[in-house]
């Protein structure tokens, strides 16, 4: 059996994923980055093999992606979020042609072709408004953890309406809120709501087109898909929550694939990747 | 003896000033404004008559300004920051014709004519980039209190290059920069002067015209008066009280209102009601 990773380091999690030839995710593995890339990327990826049962001689091909892909001292190769993301989406979304990525400190909007080849993309990564940071702050102002923001989200009546312009403005606007005594859910999907604004804007600049598949550690909270598809006026994808945070990795995991089966075809392995001709 | 008080009530701490017929300052105050405005200046109105135990009666008018200045609850009247900042620079600094107030969430370059007119003023409205919030950030990635980073980045000779514009992001830049191995010090020495260029900035849109004056929580962070000294290759006038100047500009309006008519002062049309 033919297995691949894919390492994705990014500014707040790294992922890691382990494909079996055929599709299968064998493993996957989530930790906060922090500020030792190298470190963390090797620690999540051994973690990942442990709960797999393997051992880092049966993978045969690794990719990296995310902020700190270049730390990443055990791959074969590297490739772009925006690559990584399109392939995964395309993998567990065949007919995705717009992709969403809501991570800790970037927003990303890409559109594909039918080849999952990434044709017009949009970032947003100067400014926390708009990014999982922008949720987590309003939450710990609150009291409240990253895991407590969902079930509190869901309680929402009345969402008041929250500035999406600065997350460190935000604040402010919460605080008046807390003191107007509006309830924290409220305050909450508010944030949720302002967040969905600018993440509509930003794919409107790369030229949307359905299908729409969103991804991203921000779409464990359920509200945000729907609050997202009302604005779109569109159905869309959104995978499943042990996977959605997941798929950049995977989608390096899946070129991983095609990298070896290029290699075999060409009938040799380049110098330098042993773990390949292992 | 009338008095009159400023409050001025800004995103990060509330500042109360009261002052005496002679417009000198006789009580002051300054807390966290925190979650509950109108509580924040009410405590910091009371702390400030009790410095020289004066009775709330003897004050008879009170202004508001800054963020909270319609949640003063007990304010005769609110004039904006921006009028407030440029009154009390002028009053304390008379040669003064540019301001520049670095606040808690907000930075603004403001443009005076030599009788304390506001004649243009610049504000970062997008966003907290370049505010004292993003040396707060900076304090609680390095766990050290605010009062210490200035002093610290002095010691600096060879400045990290910050690259973050986002206040939120600063925090992650400053640990990623630990995590490489740079020195504290260079690390604050440039947040410091990325924070000064932004401020430099807008400076430059009003117009920079000798003399400056330094007003807000943040010029008390020595590191920041240097590193916009150095950007602007001038001096910047700085009073133990810059802190208070936008209470104090506050409180010299309500003073006015209160001479108005024994002495007359054009001051006046500066308040909003």
């Amino acid at each position: 059996m033919t297995i691949t990773a894919g390492v994705d380091v990014g500014s707040t999690y790294t992922k890691v994923v382990l494909l079996a030839e055929g599709g299968q995710v064998l493993a996957r593995r989530a930790n906060p980055t922090g500020f030792r890339l190298r470190e963390i990327a090797a620690t999540t990826y051994d973690e990942a093999l442990a709960e797999a049962g393997l051992t880092r001689d049966r993978v045969r091909y690794v990719i990296a992606t995310g902020i700190g892909r270049h730390q990443v001292d055990f791959k074969d190769t590297q490739v772009t979020d925006l690559t990584a993301s399109s392939r995964g989406s395309i993998r567990l979304f065949p007919r995705t042609r717009t992709i969403l990525d809501i991570g800790g400190q970037t927003m990303k909007a890409s559109r594909v072709n039918e080849a999952g080849q990434v044709v017009s993309f949009r970032l947003n990564d100067k400014c926390a408004a708009g990014t999982g940071a922008f949720l987590e702050k309003t939450a710990r102002y609150m009291g409240y953890s990253v895991n407590e923001i969902g079930p509190l989200m869901a309680t929402s009546k009345e969402p008041v309406p929250i500035s999406g312009v600065c997350a460190v403005f935000a604040e402010s606007e919460v605080i008046n809120h807390l003191s107007l005594g509006t309830a924290p859910a409220d305050i909450m999907q508010g944030a949720i709501e302002s967040l969905t604004g600018r993440s509509i804007q930003l794919m409107k600049r790369a030229g949307p087109e359905p299908e729409f598949t969103l991804i991203g550690g921000i779409l464990h909270f359920e509200t945000m898909a729907r609050s997202i598809a009302k604005a779109l006026r569109a159905d869309v994808n959104v995978p499943d929550p042990e996977m959605v945070q997941f798929v950049a990795a995977l989608g390096c995991a899946v070129l991983a694939e095609r990298r070896l089966a290029k290699l075999q075809a060409a009938g040799g392995m380049r110098s330098g990747t042993q773990a390949v001709g292992s | 003896m009338a008095y009159a008080a400023g409050v001025d009530v800004g995103s990060t701490q509330t500042k109360a000033v009261i002052i005496d017929e002679t417009r000198q300052i006789i009580g002051r105050a300054l807390l966290d404004t925190g979650a509950n405005v109108v509580k924040a200046a009410e405590s910091a109105f009371v702390a400030a008559l009790e410095e020289r135990a004066i009775d709330e009666r003897e004050v008879e008018y009170i202004v508001g300004t800054g963020y909270g200045r319609y949640r003063v609850t007990f304010g005769n009247t609110q004039v904006t920051e921006i009028s407030c900042h440029g009154r009390g620079a002028v009053h304390m600094f008379p040669g003064t014709r540019t301001v520049v107030d670095m606040g808690g969430q907000d930075t603004k370059a403001i443009r005076v004519s030599s009788d304390g007119e506001i004649l243009d003023f610049c504000m970062n409205d997008k966003c907290a980039a370049g505010t004292g919030r993003f040396l707060g950030a900076a304090a609680a990635a390095l766990g050290l209190p605010l009062s210490e980073l200035g002093p610290i980045s002095l010691r600096s000779d060879k400045q990290v290059k910050i690259s973050t514009t986002c206040t939120v992001f600063a925090e992650s830049e400053v640990l990623a920069w630990i995590g490489k191995g740079k020195r504290i010090e260079d690390i604050l020495r440039g947040v410091h002067v990325s924070i000064a260029s932004r401020s430099v900035g807008l400076m430059r849109r009003v117009g920079i015209e000798d003399e400056i004056t330094f007003t807000g929580g943040v010029s008390r962070n020595i590191g920041m008066v240097r590193a916009i000294e150095e950007r602007l290759e001038r001096r910047l006038n700085l009073s133990e009280d810059s802190h208070y100047m936008g209470a104090l500009g506050a409180a010299l309006f309500a003073m006015d209102h209160l001479l108005e008519g024994r002495t007359p002062t054009r001051h006046t049309s500066a308040l909003e009601s």
